[in-house]
């Protein structure tokens, strides 16, 4: 039956910026043992022009929509927002990590490859309407980032946050397909629109406890890849020992695209039974947006610090999940898009201050950076402030639909503790302005060095792209809107 | 339904087809080929390594290397499987499919070929030529050497 | 004589889920902790197939999924082995519980 099939010219166009991704990862993969150590930055402007060709073709993807290749994939307004992100997510990433790994001696073309790598498995699980192609881009995603997560593989962090972000990073998504192995043994499909009709049907009599065992064995892979509570344990440390612009990357990146396939196939396949998955989904809001926010309070080292937080605003956008409806997806993804430039830029802010072996990543090694480098330390204060969520910034339309879309759906008491946790986490970001701009330089510190051409372009852009969704959130947010309304037809 | 006989009769033909091939190699280089018996041609084959020792002896961590490579590419094979079954169907397309992935396995292969992870000799050894063993040689001499 | 039905493999694969499981969470050394991991995947892989058979021979839809999650894996366990020889060249040990660098 499938051997009639033949794909039109329109499905390759679709599939277009994931073909251009691999075809750029693979390239430099092959130039890489044939350039010298002095032109690997060569590398890293090939890998920026294949990014920005990708983004090109992920916009004008859009033009033809459609699923493509038997229903393997699907581009839609959702998948198209989610493509764009991640691939946005990796040019910041390639034009923050030159000054990092010329200070390392660590230029190569394995570590664009890999970022390339990485983006493709996302773009594929952003737009997967299938389980099988949604576990393969997890996992080429996945792989992908357990390499990058010890790239320094001279350092004894970077190896051993490499080692548990891949042993709890595999058990997870080993779980995850368990979970789909089930559901493709109670639907006899995996395609997410199909599970939802065999769900909807009232004619088929559905075993709903293995359905709802599936989806909470599902929600195992989903939630560690989102470092959502149970499953947070490996993110501070993963983000601590990995080399900072990777901590960037994977903050953003892969959490993004985890969210996207949470949201594709909970609200899309899952649906008709949202009893039996709300609850636990609840329940891991609450618990990520405390665990995350109280943990933060206590830590010393900024890279850690930031990983709790992202932690908390995994729990924020679960609670946008918990409400399984339209504009709960529309908020969780105008949030995932104000996140990504927010915590990019505070990254890259860390990368640039950490020095050689990443010796200077404590909160006293903020002190005085308001004198020693102006422009950086502004650029921090606005990250940080729209990590609180201060108006004028993306971080706060972010929250405010998020918590106006729980509270349309009744969620009073999700709304009530996510505000009261976001208040926590206010003492903990002003703390470090405070650091920045009330305590004077220690003596003796020795001169941070300019920002270099590629960390100023991914620094302005990321806070540019965070004020913009500030001050003109309406645009992006319709487009979420319409899209999100797609996923629950 | 066809007797079994009918049905495993063709797996029987390719079972003593398969003896018939091994037996003709084994019995043919033993009939052809020249003898020689030493004390290192004597002893097991165990792929380079001491066949006799303790067990708890430490690996090259080259073993690790290759045997993790040789898996890498051997799965690569099993995709062959579902696409031989319909590539008569599809013809150039399949073709043209089976292209690309086998590209990409290739400058997979290049990448690792360049990067040195075949080469089981560190770079000094190559440029000396081994000297012609002894006959008497004892398998540790030979591992000494490498 | 019993014929083998679906139930059969999924109690094997339940089985194999299990182990896998008590694996990963008891042992200490790593290279244990990823052969359980394998395991969990292989229970998957048998769960697959075995639905694939239970839904007909159109239903290829299970089997194809099993050579994609045996490729995955074998890429994963690629990985970890490399990521552990990288750890172990530095930190000489390949116990789990004397990782602990970056406080859990």
């Amino acid at each position: 039956m499938f051997a009639n099939y033949l794909p039109t010219g329109a499905e390759y166009f679709r599939l277009l910026p994931e073909m251009i991704l691999t075809a750029a990862g693979t390239l430099i993969m092959v130039l890489e043992p044939l350039t010298g150590y002095r032109r690997k930055r060569f590398l890293g402007h090939l890998a920026l022009a294949g990014l920005l060709a990708a983004l090109w073709a992920a916009v004008v993807a859009y033009s033809s929509p459609g699923p493509a290749f038997n229903r393997l994939i699907v581009v839609d307004g959702f998948a198209t927002f989610f493509r764009v992100l991640v691939i946005v997510v990796g040019i910041l990433t390639v034009l923050s990590c030159w000054d990092f790994l010329a200070r390392h001696k660590a230029e190569s073309g394995e570590f664009y490859s890999l970022i390339l790598f990485s983006v493709v498995g996302q773009c594929v699980m952003v737009s997967a309407n299938e389980l099988i192609t949604l576990f393969i881009g997890l996992e080429v995603s996945s792989i992908a980032t357990y390499v990058l997560a010890g790239y320094l593989r001279d350092d004894k962090r970077a190896n051993e946050a490499a080692l548990k972000y891949f042993l709890l990073g595999s058990f997870a998504t080993a779980f995850l397909l368990y979970g789909v192995a089930w559901i493709y043994g109670v639907t006899g499909t995996t395609n997410l629109v199909d599970i939802r009709q065999i769900l909807e049907s009232r004619d088929v009599i559905h075993p709903i406890l293995a359905v709802s065992t599936a989806a909470a064995l599902m929600f195992v892979g989903f939630a560690f890849k989102v470092s959502a509570a149970p499953f947070q344990i490996w993110a501070p440390d993963v983000y601590q020992g990995a080399p900072t612009p990777v901590a960037a990357f994977m903050s953003a990146g892969p959490k993004a695209a985890g969210f996207a396939i949470l949201l594709r196939v909970y609200l899309t396949a899952f649906g008709p039974i949202d009893q039996s998955w709300v609850p636990f989904v609840w329940t891991c809001a609450l618990a990520t947006m405390v665990i995350g926010n109280f943990a933060a309070l206590a830590q010393n080292n900024v890279k850690r610090l930031l990983a709790y937080s992202s932690i908390a605003h995994a729990g924020y956008i679960m609670v946008a999940v918990a409400t399984g409806t339209a504009p709960g997806a529309a908020a969780a993804m105008f949030y995932l898009a104000a996140y990504a430039f927010m915590n990019v830029g505070a990254f890259v802010v860390v990368s640039h201050i950490s020095g050689r072996g990443e010796r200077k990543v404590n909160i006293d090694d903020l002190a005085g950076l308001s004198s020693r480098q102006p422009l950086t330390a502004a650029l921090f204060s606005v990250f940080l402030l729209s990590l609180i969520g201060v108006p004028l910034t993306g971080g706060f339309f972010g929250k405010f639909y998020i918590f106006k879309a729980a509270i349309d759906s009744q969620l009073y008491w999700l709304t009530i503790l996510g505000l009261l946790t976001s208040a926590v986490a206010a003492y903990y970001y002003l703390r470090l302005i405070v650091v920045m701009y009330m305590r004077p330089a220690v003596d003796g510190e020795e001169e941070l060095p300019p920002l270099g051409g590629g960390l100023k372009t991914a620094l302005w852009a990321s806070a540019l792209g965070t004020l913009a969704l500030g001050i003109f959130p309406s645009a992006v947010l319709n487009f979420a809107g319409a899209s999100g309304a797609m996923l629950v037809r | 339904m066809r007797p079994y006989t009918e049905i495993y009769f063709p797996v029987v033909v390719q079972i003593i087809i398969a003896i018939a091939v091994a037996a003709g190699m084994v019995g043919g280089s033993f009939l052809l080929g020249k003898k020689v018996r030493n004390r290192v041609k004597d002893t097991p084959y165990e792929s380079g390594m001491q066949p006799v020792g303790s067990a708890r002896e430490r690996f090259s961590v080259k073993f690790y290397l290759v045997a993790m490579i040789f898996i890498l590419f051997d799965i690569e094979a099993m995709f062959l499987y579902p696409w031989a079954v319909v590539y008569r169907e599809l013809k150039l397309f399949a073709f043209v499919e089976m292209l690309v992935f086998v590209v990409l396995i290739l400058s997979g292969f290049f990448y690792i070929w360049k990067k040195g992870a075949l080469d089981w000799a560190p770079e000094s050894d190559k440029k000396t030529e081994p000297k012609p063993l002894p006959a008497e040689a004892s398998i540790a001499t030979i591992l000494n050497r490498h | 004589m019993h014929p083998i039905t679906t139930a059969h493999y999924v109690a094997l694969s339940a089985a194999l889920l299990l182990i896998g499981t008590l694996g990963v969470l008891t042992r200490r050394n790593i290279v244990i902790i990823l052969m359980s991991i394998e395991l969990i995947l292989n229970a998957a892989n048998i769960n697959l197939v075995a639905f694939s058979r239970y839904w007909g021979p159109e239903n290829m839809n299970g089997q194809i999924f099993a050579i994609f999650v045996i490729t995955v894996a074998v890429a994963e366990a690629a990985v970890g082995l490399g990521i552990l020889i990288a750890l172990f060249r530095n930190k000489e040990t390949v116990q789990a519980d004397e990782i602990d660098l970056l406080k859990w």
